[in-house]
């Protein structure tokens, strides 16, 4: 040991790695991140949204500096049958809560920064594994060197290879994540703000339930970029298997809809794209440190699938890390018990009260998936067609025959375990 | 906007494969599976069979590094590829 050993090591250059490195950085810690990427961002996908909060904490001026998109100012909730859909759309022109990034530019940004502050960043590392000794995480081994540490921090994305091989991790069942597939279609400016109805710089967040996804745990998601716009789909890898699934075809077929192709008509794609996204919540939560060792972000499936966040779980994790590795680091003690610091705050947090609000709130609704994401669905489409149609049936016989369909469709015995699956989800929710 | 197949999809993407693949499997084991679920779960149509025998063809070069193989069968060899190789998303 000596020159090649540093205070702490973090792999990955991802937004939770990043936020690790300059906290480290701004302390005067010795700080090296390992990115696999030839740049960071080149192996990350998302949405995808920043949140002002915690980004602001970490990167004080990123609102007039960083590579923003746009900022959010309107969230949209489609609810889609094959032809038709109802929406509600939220907006606020005033907040300021989220922002669209895309992601070779941002994480890029980031780990700019925390360079300018004194961390050694490495691009073109791939970490093998790390070297474990007496139970102790004290470095990392790439393809063609050896590298130590007192504290390795792995934000090494949601496969993490690195928290399953010292066992903090088991392998994921495929009910616990979601793959996201997304293509980024270029459009002009004036284009997007006029079918989005958006003011310059603003943007949109659109969530799609049903239409192409109905019946399986999937939704569909759209976010506007400032001259492209993302759109894709995130699904169950069970529901892949269970229903022989293609997710582009899945995509591609929820592009078809007639109220989403007209958002996205003309355009040309960039870039097509696949990732993983942890889908398990609060249950799939690891054990998050061990000696010598903290796990941050997805690698530590910190995401929040009923508000979509994940970014913002990321940068909180990786700087209560960096906190907890520089408290160690000045009382030269980096065993477990010292570590679990790291969690002490995270459960703090009021993102890990979220987690734990929502622990049982996706496998609710993957568990009724039939009702939750296909019959209801349906059912709100078929109502507003009755609701709105004019001229043929008198409204009255419209509404009877709404109901008795209601019932015809879904046996009373159904409609009431779906009452109670409702009051269990909201139960679970509350309490 | 036209439709685009998979393949065309994936001209979008920055991918340098390396001369060996990340993805290793086994022949045996594969020609016993009885659901094959690579064959559809693939976002980027990796897994392919063979016209002839049947036996699944990797083109680990269209591999967009999702993890999905991997956790969809545990029968599959997954690694990273090698520093400098495999995807480089510029819209992620």
């Amino acid at each position: 040991m000596g020159i090649n050993k540093t205070d702490v090591i973090i792999v990955g250059a991802g937004v939770a790695g990043a936020a690790a490195a300059i906290t480290l950085a701004r302390s005067g810690k010795k700080v090296v991140v390992a990115e696999r990427g030839n740049y960071a961002g080149s192996k990350n996908m998302f949405g995808g949204a920043v949140y002002e909060y915690p980004t602001c904490n970490l990167y004080p001026n990123f609102k007039e500096e960083a590579p923003i998109e746009r900022i959010n100012t309107e969230h949209r909730y489609i609810i889609a049958d094959d032809k038709t859909s109802v929406s509600v759309s939220y907006s606020d022109k005033e907040s300021k809560t989220s922002y669209t990034v895309i992601r070779s530019k941002w994480d890029k940004w980031c780990i700019e920064r925390a360079v300018e502050l004194g961390a050694y960043y490495s691009p073109k590392t791939v970490v093998r594994e790390l070297i474990v000794k007496d139970g102790k995480v004290v470095g990392i081994k790439t393809d063609n060197e050896e590298f130590f540490a007192d504290i390795v921090i792995l934000a090494d994305g949601v496969n993490s290879l690195l928290a399953k091989q010292i066992g903090l991790r088991k392998e994921l069942k495929d009910s616990q994540l979601a793959l996201g597939v997304k293509e980024v279609i270029k459009l002009p400016k004036e284009v997007i703000e006029e079918r989005f109805n958006l003011e310059p710089d603003t943007g949109c967040v659109v969530e799609i339930i049903g239409g192409a996804l109905k019946g399986i745990t999937a939704l569909g998601f759209l976010y506007t970029n400032e001259e492209s716009v993302s759109i894709g789909i995130g699904v169950n890898i069970d529901e892949l298997k269970k229903h022989k699934l293609s997710p582009e075809e899945l995509l591609e077929n929820l592009k078809k809809h007639p109220d989403i192709e007209p958002l996205i008509r003309g355009g040309e794609l960039l870039e097509y794209s696949a990732h993983l996204i942890p889908e398990g919540g609060f249950n799939a939560i690891p054990k998050l440190y061990s000696d010598g060792v903290m796990v941050v972000g997805d690698a530590a499936m910190l995401v929040d699938n009923v508000h979509w966040e994940g970014t913002n779980l990321a940068m909180l994790s990786g700087q209560l890390a960096a906190e907890t590795a520089i408290e160690a680091i000045n009382k030269t003690d980096f065993s477990a018990k010292m570590l679990s610091c790291y969690e002490e705050k995270l459960k703090k947090t009021s993102f890990y009260k979220d987690l734990k609000t929502y622990r049982n709130t996706v496998s609710i609704v993957h568990d009724n998936a039939e009702s939750f994401l296909k019959f209801y669905p349906e059912k709100i489409n078929e109502f507003f067609k009755m609701f709105t149609s004019s001229g043929f049936v008198p409204k009255s016989s419209g509404y009877r025959k709404f109901i008795k369909n209601f019932v015809k469709n879904r046996s009373l015995c159904n409609l009431f375990k779906d009452f109670i699956n409702f009051v269990k989800l909201g139960m679970s929710i509350l309490k | 906007m036209a439709e685009k197949t998979t393949e065309e999809k994936l001209y979008t993407v920055k991918i340098n494969p390396d001369i060996d693949s990340h993805l290793k499997i086994d022949e045996e084991t594969c020609r016993k599976c009885k659901t094959k679920v690579c064959l559809y779960v693939c976002p980027a149509n990796v897994y392919h069979e063979n016209e002839h025998g049947g036996d699944i063809v990797v083109n680990y070069e269209n591999c967009l590094e999702c993890g999905t193989c991997r956790v969809a069968c545990d029968k599959i060899d997954w690694k990273y590829p090698r520093a400098k190789y495999g995807v480089s998303f510029k819209q992620g």
